[in-house]
């Protein structure tokens, strides 16, 4: 997959107790989590977890406090790596009294572009974002969603194999939002790895293969999101005779038991114990007519992973 | 390669904040004022004394060099107070800092740009107010080229110090550090003048103190004393007299002042979170 990737071999993101204090707060407490190549990655948690202070740590704009990064196989912040790299700030502003074509041209001598490379590459990226009607409007006159959509083609200029894009649905609509999902899934084909931030945790489960939570600046769970029974947590058994007393022994495999008209729902950290979760009913004298996984969306997990407190 | 495309988009803000054409403008209009001013002036000085005659053009140009010497400074601090501040307020550094740039290239592109452009307004300016100080009464100055470099010399003092302060202050609180620093030094220039004239040793020590804190109004005297016929500094024709010059390590410690301020601009820039 990730043949196109000059850098493969080398984790695209990789950090190891990254940290970051701004004077007393700690932005970032321990960050450590790896991202292979051709990997679309969701870095989610609540406000202020400390997820762009942790992307602006990987792109050189923030000084870490302690630990290490690495993106592309080069130290975060080398002028090398970024060469490679494509990003969208989180809240993207830029020189506005450029035209939307001027801007891209800017970004694209930025990185080094050749002219006729980048007068092929700019036209084909206003029209990808759909703003190849406004090429000559200037930014001044753009609107927050046409903001981030030229954000996200300044993003995509160099080709990068890593993409890194702090809420970039963030003031788009629908039609947009669906564009930010399509160019996601293409740069994942291409083999580029994608590093995505955000909140909206429905386009998270569509497009990443895997999502980190962090809370108060430290991964407190990792999880891949393959679209089957494996990964499911939650199961509800549907059995005659089960008696109140034999739920205080799934304790030891499961969570969150509870019992309703014969129906029994828990959650349980590998689905690898539903079979001896079986056995024991079974062996309990209960009658088990019917195991159903719980598709858990990536919401309820979050809220599940992080608590509702949010963690601010 | 990305200092210059970095310069390039410098100016070409300020083209498209129209601040490159209101400063032409502007300019043109004090310089049509000068040359009216001069015209009446040499023509009302038709019977005075010959040697008074002779010399008052050159007053007078000095007058017009000093306005010019203001309006660069003032023109150089209010363009580039917004380039490092503005930019790390509104988040659009955040864009161009992650491209593969150095910092320092960044800032060195801007420092450029603005070097261009200031460099651009004062030779238009000079240019313009020794022509027409010639045209209408004859006058010429001194070591114009001289003279020319020192104001030079004063506002990349300025530029350097402005954004030095733009890596650490908001915009507004940058200008106010700068142009206050600058007014400082006028101050502490007037009272070492004044102070040499009436042989007050401490009135020449406050102005000494106030060109250690910022040489800016030093390079200005040196540059008027350099420029200005010797005989309006002796008969004291123009507010620049020559009672007490900055001396060459006045200059001196100038030229290493500035080269620090960009130095330090260029480590705090290139520490700093964005
Ligand atoms: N420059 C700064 N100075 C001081 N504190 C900061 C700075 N930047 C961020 N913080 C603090 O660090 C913490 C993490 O901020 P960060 O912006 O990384 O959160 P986030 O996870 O991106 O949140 P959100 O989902 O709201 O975007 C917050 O508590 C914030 O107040
Ligand atoms: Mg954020």
């Amino acid at each position: 997959m990730a043949s196109t990737c000059k850098s493969s071999g080398s984790p695209a993101i990789q950090t190891r107790f990254l940290r970051k204090l701004f004077g007393e707060k700690v932005a970032v407490k321990s960050l450590t989590l790896e991202v292979s190549p051709g990997e679309a990655f969701g870095f989610l948690g609540p406000n202020g977890a400390g997820k762009s202070t942790s992307v602006k740590m990987l792109l050189g704009l923030v000084t870490p406090t302690g630990g290490e990064a690495r993106i592309l196989g080069f130290p975060a912040g080398n002028v090398e790596a970024r060469r490679k790299v494509g990003f969208l700030p989180e809240h993207f502003r830029f020189y506005d009294w450029l035209s939307a074509e001027e801007l891209l041209l800017f970004h694209g001598r930025l990185y080094g572009m050749a002219g006729s490379e980048l007068y092929r590459r700019v036209p084909e990226l206003l029209e990808l974002v759909g703003l190849a009607p406004h090429r000559r409007r200037r930014l001044r006159d753009f609107s927050k969603g046409m903001m981030q959509r030229i954000g996200l083609a300044q993003a995509l200029l160099n080709k990068p194999d890593l993409i890194i894009l702090d809420e970039p649905t963030s003031g788009l609509d629908p039609a947009g939002r669906r564009l930010v999902r399509d160019i996601i899934k293409a740069e994942r084909s291409r083999g580029a790895a994608v590093f995505l931030n955000s909140h909206l945790l429905g386009e998270v489960e569509v497009t990443c293969d895997r999502v980190a939570f962090i809370k108060h600046g430290e991964v407190i769970e990792t999880r891949s999101l393959q679209p089957n029974g494996e990964n499911a947590t939650s199961f509800r058994i549907r059995a005659g005779n089960l008696r109140p007393e034999m739920l205080a022994g799934l304790e030891r495999w499961a969570k969150g038991i509870q019992l309703h008209d014969g129906e029994l729902s828990f959650s349980v950290i590998s689905s690898e114990s539903i079979p001896e979760i079986i056995r024991y009913l079974v062996a309990g004298g209960a009658n088990v007519y019917e195991v159903t996984p719980q598709h858990l969306s990536l919401e309820d997990l979050f809220v599940q992973i992080v608590g509702p407190d949010g963690g601010l | 390669m990305g200092v210059w495309i970095v310069a390039g988009a410098a100016f070409r803000e300020a083209v498209r904040k129209k601040m490159v054409w209101m400063a032409l403008v502007t300019g043109a209009a004090f310089l049509i004022l000068f040359g009216l001013g001069m015209r009446f002036q040499t023509k009302s000085m038709a019977r005075a004394p010959s040697l008074i005659r002779g010399q008052v053009p050159n007053a007078l140009l000095m007058v017009g060099l000093y306005a010019v010497d203001l309006l660069t400074m003032v023109m150089t601090v209010l363009a580039s107070s917004d380039a490092l501040s503005g930019e790390i307020a509104s988040g659009a550094i955040h864009a161009v800092a992650t491209k593969p740039i150095r910092r320092s290239e960044l800032l060195l592109g801007k420092w450029l740009g603005y070097v261009g452009m200031m460099s651009a307004y004062l030779a238009i300016m000079l240019g313009g107010v020794t022509v027409i100080a010639y045209a209408a009464s004859g006058a010429t100055a001194l070591h114009l080229a001289s003279g020319a470099a020192l104001i030079w010399l004063e506002s990349l003092l300025m530029l350097n110090v402005t954004l030095l302060c733009g890596t650490a202050f908001s915009t507004l609180t940058n200008g106010v550090i700068v142009l206050g620093l600058f007014g400082m030094a006028f101050l502490g220039g007037w009272v070492e003048q004044v102070g040499a004239l009436t042989r007050s040793v401490h009135a020449v020590d406050v102005g000494v103190i106030a060109s250690l804190i910022m040489p800016s109004e030093s390079l200005w005297r040196r540059a008027a004393y350099d420029m200005q016929s010797p005989v309006v500094g002796a008969l004291r024709l123009s507010p620049f007299s020559n009672a007490s010059v900055p001396s060459h390590t006045m200059i001196g410690y100038a030229a290493v002042y500035l080269a620090v301020a960009l130095a330090l601009a260029l480590r705090y820039f290139g520490q700093r979170d964005l």
